[in-house]
């Protein structure tokens, strides 16, 4: 990386030393797309192919392909699976239907997060959990060591790799490949389907840019042929290899939380405004007492979306102050691609955290303006 | 990626034009490409000074800031304010229409520890 990077906002997560770095199985088809391959929570992943605006764009407007395979999956099963998954879930997994998948935190007693995951509900006695790679290991851990009483918790991320294609177009470049027509799968709702002839996969309507699109699960064997089909499928609908750089910023324009930003061990959902994924109402979950408490009693510090008034980029660590004192902190910014201005997430006191309050972010020693504005920063026109 | 002949190179990945006692500032295609899209730019203002070494603005692309380092020391003649609107100009143009500061050269001396485009492109290498 360059001397002149001042910070680069890509680093390995700190909890995790990336000294062998793992490879997904599309790696080679990365480098010859031409590729700029980072260390991200101890993979080698695409950062970028042609330059994140032009991806994110490209999803916003036809469709995006990304390589998530170095997500992990998490199975948990037995005749009492569905017990053990409602006592680690701050969602309640009971309120959805065989085929349905749900987001939800995992906390630990005193409510901070071990993880933000999608759950995939086969039946009551089969769950899939899809977990970030940074936590993989310590979600295996941790639900092992809660639940493994109860039901068999398998860590089956080597079994797994992941495509996902995300945009208005991302149903009809399936629809020629899928022996189940991807019209019929509903949002959040996922099917067991044969792909391209032969692949086995788990196909559900989900993902992480605000599009319409879906997530595509496959043993790593069938991973180069199932990307290469979807690419000259899409083609015609103007399908482009997607890096992580414009997954991010695809996420932030939505508001869609990241761990070790806008969640970590520290933040609660309570804190983190995730408060509609945390079903306190007649149930006990790990982590339930404290929420309960910290509900009642009202938070600290609250987050909150903003966008730039003055000119500047709002980053991760600069300060938000008002009148020359500090009130909080930013977890994620960027130059927004799809609205062309600086915008950010941050924790601040919940006195300001009123759509339209006027409050200042720190870039460089100088006090830029800002504005809290409602989330999701970008609304999609269809 | 390219590197004219008639320019000097820093180890910071700014490229120096000298032309009698005005030296033209921006950064090398190398790093333009390395920053990925480039979306903001911070300059000094005319009449300021610059110090060799010493940060004298800064550029961000979507995922990364860097400081811009000056090659050499004196009082800065002129700003490209152009790119502080289209910063995009510095992926497209990093030696023509993206230039980013004039400076009245101070002393010559500093100009002496400037690479040629052999030696930047043989350390960029060895930086890879």
């Amino acid at each position: 990386m360059l001397k002149i990077f001042r910070r680069v906002f890509f680093a390995c997560p700190a909890a995790v030393h990336c000294t062998v770095l793992k490879r997904t199985p599309l790696y080679d088809i990365h480098l010859s797309l031409g590729a700029r391959i980072v260390d991200f929570a101890g993979w080698e992943m695409p950062v970028q192919y042609k330059g994140v605006i032009e991806e994110h764009l490209a999803v916003r407007s036809a469709c995006g392909i990304f390589d998530v395979s170095h997500m992990g999956e998490i199975e948990v099963s037995g005749p009492r699976a569905e017990e053990a998954v409602r006592l680690l879930m701050t969602n309640d997994i009971a309120r959805v239907e065989d085929g349905q998948c749900q987001y939800t935190l995992l906390c630990y007693p005193n409510g901070g997060v071990v993880d933000d995951t999608i759950v995939y509900r086969y039946n009551n006695e089969r769950f899939l959990f899809c977990v970030n790679a940074s936590n993989t290991d310590k979600a295996y851990e941790w639900i092992k060591e809660q639940v493994s009483s109860i039901a068999l918790v398998e860590n089956l991320s080597d079994q797994y790799a992941q495509i996902a294609i995300q945009g208005p177009n991302a149903a009809s470049i399936l629809e020629d490949l899928s022996d189940i027509p991807p019209s019929e799968i509903k949002p959040f709702h996922f099917v067991l389907a044969e792909l391209s002839g032969g692949i086995e996969a788990i196909v559900s309507r989900t993902g992480y840019t605000g599009e319409d699109g879906f997530e595509i699960y496959i043993a790593p064997t069938d991973a180069k042929e199932l990307w290469e089909a979807l690419m000259y499928s899409g083609e015609e609908f103007g399908i482009a290899p997607v890096g992580l750089g414009a997954r991010d910023t695809l996420r932030l324009e939505m508001g869609y939380p990241l761990y070790g930003h806008e969640l970590g061990e520290g933040i609660t959902p309570i804190e983190a405004n995730l408060g509609k994924y945390v079903k306190l109402e007649g149930r006990e979950f790990i982590g339930a007492e404290a929420l309960r408490a910290q509900k009642a009693a009202g938070v600290k510090r609250t987050l909150v979306g903003f966008r730039m008034k003055d000119a500047g980029i709002p980053r991760a660590g600069y300060e938000i102050a008002k009148n020359g004192k500090k009130i909080g902190d930013v977890v994620s910014g960027t130059m927004s691609p799809s609205l062309k201005e600086g915008i950010g997430t941050g924790f601040v006191e919940p006195a300001f955290k009123e759509v339209g309050t006027e409050v200042d972010v720190v870039i460089r020693g100088r006090a830029a303006k800002v504005e809290v504005v409602k989330l999701p920063f970008y609304k999609r026109p269809y | 990626m390219e590197f004219p002949k008639d320019l000097k190179y820093t180890k910071e990945h700014e490229w120096v034009k000298v032309e009698g006692n005005i030296a033209t500032v921006g950064i090398t295609d190398y790093a333009q490409d390395s920053l990925g899209d480039v979306v903001y730019v911070e300059l000094p203002q005319e009449g300021g000074t610059v110090t060799k070494n010493e940060p004298f603005g800064v550029v961000e692309s979507v995922k990364a800031v860097s400081d811009l380092y000056s090659p050499i020391s004196g009082s800065v003649h002129e700003v490209n304010d152009a790119i502080i609107d289209s910063p995009e100009a510095i992926n497209e143009d990093p030696y023509g229409d993206a230039w980013m500061i004039r400076v009245e050269i101070g002393n010559t001396n500093d100009l002496s520890d400037l690479m040629s485009s052999d030696e930047y492109q043989k350390f960029i290498e060895e930086e890879k």
